[in-house]
């Protein structure tokens, strides 16, 4: 997917994810500041990003819908496709009561869990209270850990008192570098490419893409007159 | 092509005069759609299996001999026979007493069941529903073509010198689908024996069962039963009718947002956009359908939920007369004109009986004479392989 790097000319390709709700949200100036910081960055390197944001606040009801009923609404399937080809992924949440918002879980609940595979992810959040520090590091951290993604080890979180403080922006930068260095060393694309069948998949997965099929597995075995039982208890 | 519906044989409220019926009352009603769908023209009627409230078809083969009798053209099917909480022998003795009974109108489709409970109620564990599944399926398979069978498995006790009985009628086997939503192992199963891929498609995009449809159709090519084209295909559909569009709307939609799996969820119109549903007008409905015709190419089969989420039985008869009046019709002149000469025909039992024997006499077996013990020997029929061995006395 990162032929960019060999060409220079692709840009690499930075989804914002933001659970805010009100405009402007601050949960969504903190994934912008991130993504902006990246850009940057990337500049300075003689890259560059392209940026596309996914504000779930409009794909609200298309979410809960898909949790009753699996139905994805257009602007769901279009959030995925974006996903899918994403280089690194900005998610950023606001924090409500002691968890990121149900907005922001119910939306990676029902994405596949194979789409984001190895995609580099920065992980940020805010809150009106520095008690929610740890949301992103003890609770966001492992919903992407589920989702097998490789986050970066610098997480964002900004509560009011962070807005104007200058190590909130060191932060910032951190994490920005962190994920840039991982686009740029292509390790979702390899990982994705060289080691893509060694993860768990569900057929149709991955958004609709991952249509490989395994056939030398012992189901596959049964489903052809073979036999249930282990091999070593055969003959 | 065949066209028919199938039914849950779901015992639902209706949403618009608040009655539930009674089991008795609901029994009675399917006896009257599948009755009114031969009398439209339609071609096969489908029951599902359940094993708890408030559905009613525990016992599918019984339900459908009745019907055999009611009817003279009508194929009976299944949507799904459960092949994994039934012993797969039940199964074999049942279906082929149905094809006998019905004179090889019947087909049936294999599904697992996704309801947990029910599995251990029949003595199985739904973490093992897929191996269960598929080993069944094997042993049915057999059990329907052999005489004789010898058979050990994970699931089942193990049988000796077992025959199933009746044999298929012309000894030729019921015709078997394999319904699965995203589950390759059962279309490489159908693929394998060469058996039908019904793809439910009601919840998911037409792109979604494509997916499965396509992998079927190139593993039945790799296994020589024929070219990708002449896999043999069934999908699902759902529509509500009405002579004009708005009224369809305004018509289905209590029974839409009451119905039990999609109810609440998403609005009618992101449904209808987003899934095989159509509620509108009889051309509305041609339309629809012929894109599933786009998408999966020439199949056989196209069944179409219409019964369900507490309509009431003359709104079901209704929908009947305008699937049958109006929209099948017109879909078998268009679908006609756009088939391949290459792909298959619908699946029915003149065909498989031919396909078998040609123009010669279709094996009849008569069983030997019992020895007294109930059993035949190793060799139950006159016509069977070994001649049959009896005790000697010395």
């Amino acid at each position: 997917m990162n032929d960019q790097q060999t060409s220079g000319a692709e840009p690499f390709r930075l989804v914002v994810v933001s659970g805010g709700t009100s405009d402007p949200s601050s949960t969504r100036m903190l994934a912008d500041r991130i993504a902006n910081r990246i850009g940057a960055r990337a500049e300075e390197r003689g890259e560059s990003v392209r940026t596309d944001v996914v504000d779930l606040r409009s794909l609200a009801t298309e979410i809960t819908t898909a949790i009753v009923s699996q139905l994805m609404g257009p602007k769901m399937t279009r959030a995925i496709e974006l996903l899918g080809r994403a280089d690194a992924v900005v998610a950023s949440a606001p924090v409500y009561k002691a968890a990121p918002s149900g907005l922001f879980s119910s939306f990676f609940h029902v994405l596949d869990n194979d789409l984001l595979i190895a995609k580099p992810v920065v992980l940020a959040a805010t809150a009106g209270t520095a008690r929610h520090a740890l949301v992103v590091d003890e609770q966001m951290r492992s919903l992407f850990a589920y989702l097998r993604t490789m986050t970066v080890p610098t997480s964002v979180f900004a509560a009011s008192e962070d807005w104007n403080s200058r190590e909130l922006g060191e932060r910032i930068d951190r994490a920005a570098i962190e994920a840039l260095l991982l686009m740029e060393s292509g390790f979702a694309e390899q990982v994705r490419s060289e080691s893509w069948n060694h993860y768990q998949h569900e057929f149709g997965s991955a958004g609709g893409t991952e249509l490989e099929v395994d056939l030398s597995t012992d189901l596959m075995r049964l489903a052809t007159g073979g036999s249930a039982l282990p091999r070593q208890q055969r003959d | 092509m065949q066209f028919g519906i199938f039914s849950v044989s779901d015992i639902t409220r209706d949403p618009v005069s608040g009655k539930t019926p009674s089991e008795a009352e609901r029994i009675d009603a399917i006896l009257k759609i599948a009755v009114k769908a031969e009398e439209v023209g339609l071609d096969a009627f489908a029951i599902g299996e359940h094993h708890n409230p408030p559905f009613f078809s525990s016992s599918p083969t019984t339900l459908l001999a009745h019907i055999a009798a009611l009817t003279e053209r009508l194929v009976l099917t299944t949507a799904t026979t459960l092949i994994t909480t039934n012993d797969p022998v039940r199964i074999a003795e049942e279906y082929a007493m149905l094809q006998h009974l019905s004179k090889g109108r019947m087909d049936l489709m294999l599904g697992r069941g996704n309801t947990a409970p029910v599995y251990p109620w029949f003595g199985q564990d739904i973490r093992q529903g897929l191996a269960i599944a598929l080993e069944n399926y094997n042993l049915l398979h057999r059990l329907w073509r052999e005489d004789v069978v010898d058979w050990e498995g994970q699931f089942r006790t193990a049988l000796q010198g077992f025959t199933s009985t009746p044999r298929p009628l012309d000894d030729v086997p019921p015709f078997v689908w394999h319904g699965s939503i995203r589950t390759p192992e059962i279309a490489e199963q159908a693929a394998f024996y060469g058996n039908g891929f019904f793809a439910n498609h009601i919840f998911w995009p037409t792109s979604h069962s494509k997916r499965l449809i396509d992998f079927y159709r190139q593993r039945f090519e790799h296994y020589g039963h024929g070219t990708k084209k002449q896999a043999i295909v069934g999908v699902g559909g759902q529509a509500y009718i009405a002579k004009r569009s708005q009224d369809a709307v305004k018509e289905f939609r209590p029974y839409f947002d009451e119905a039990p799996v999609y109810g609440h969820g998403p609005t009618l119109e992101e449904f209808t956009k987003g899934t095989p549903l159509t509620v509108g007008s009889p051309q509305e409905v041609i339309d629809k359908t012929l894109t599933f015709h786009d998408a999966f190419g020439d199949y056989q089969r196209q069944m179409f939920l219409v019964d369900h989420a507490g309509m009431p039985l003359n709104m079901v008869l209704d929908q009947l007369e305008l699937l049958g009046g109006e929209v099948v019709p017109v879909l078998r002149k268009e679908l006609a004109s756009r088939r391949d000469p290459e792909s298959a025909d619908a699946p029915t039992h003149a065909g498989r009986v031919a396909a078998k024997y040609g123009d010669g006499p279709a094996r009849q077996p008569r069983p030997n004479a019992n020895r007294g013990d109930n059993v035949t020997g190793a060799s139950p029929y006159q016509d069977s392989d070994a001649s049959a061995e009896y005790p000697g006395l010395g």
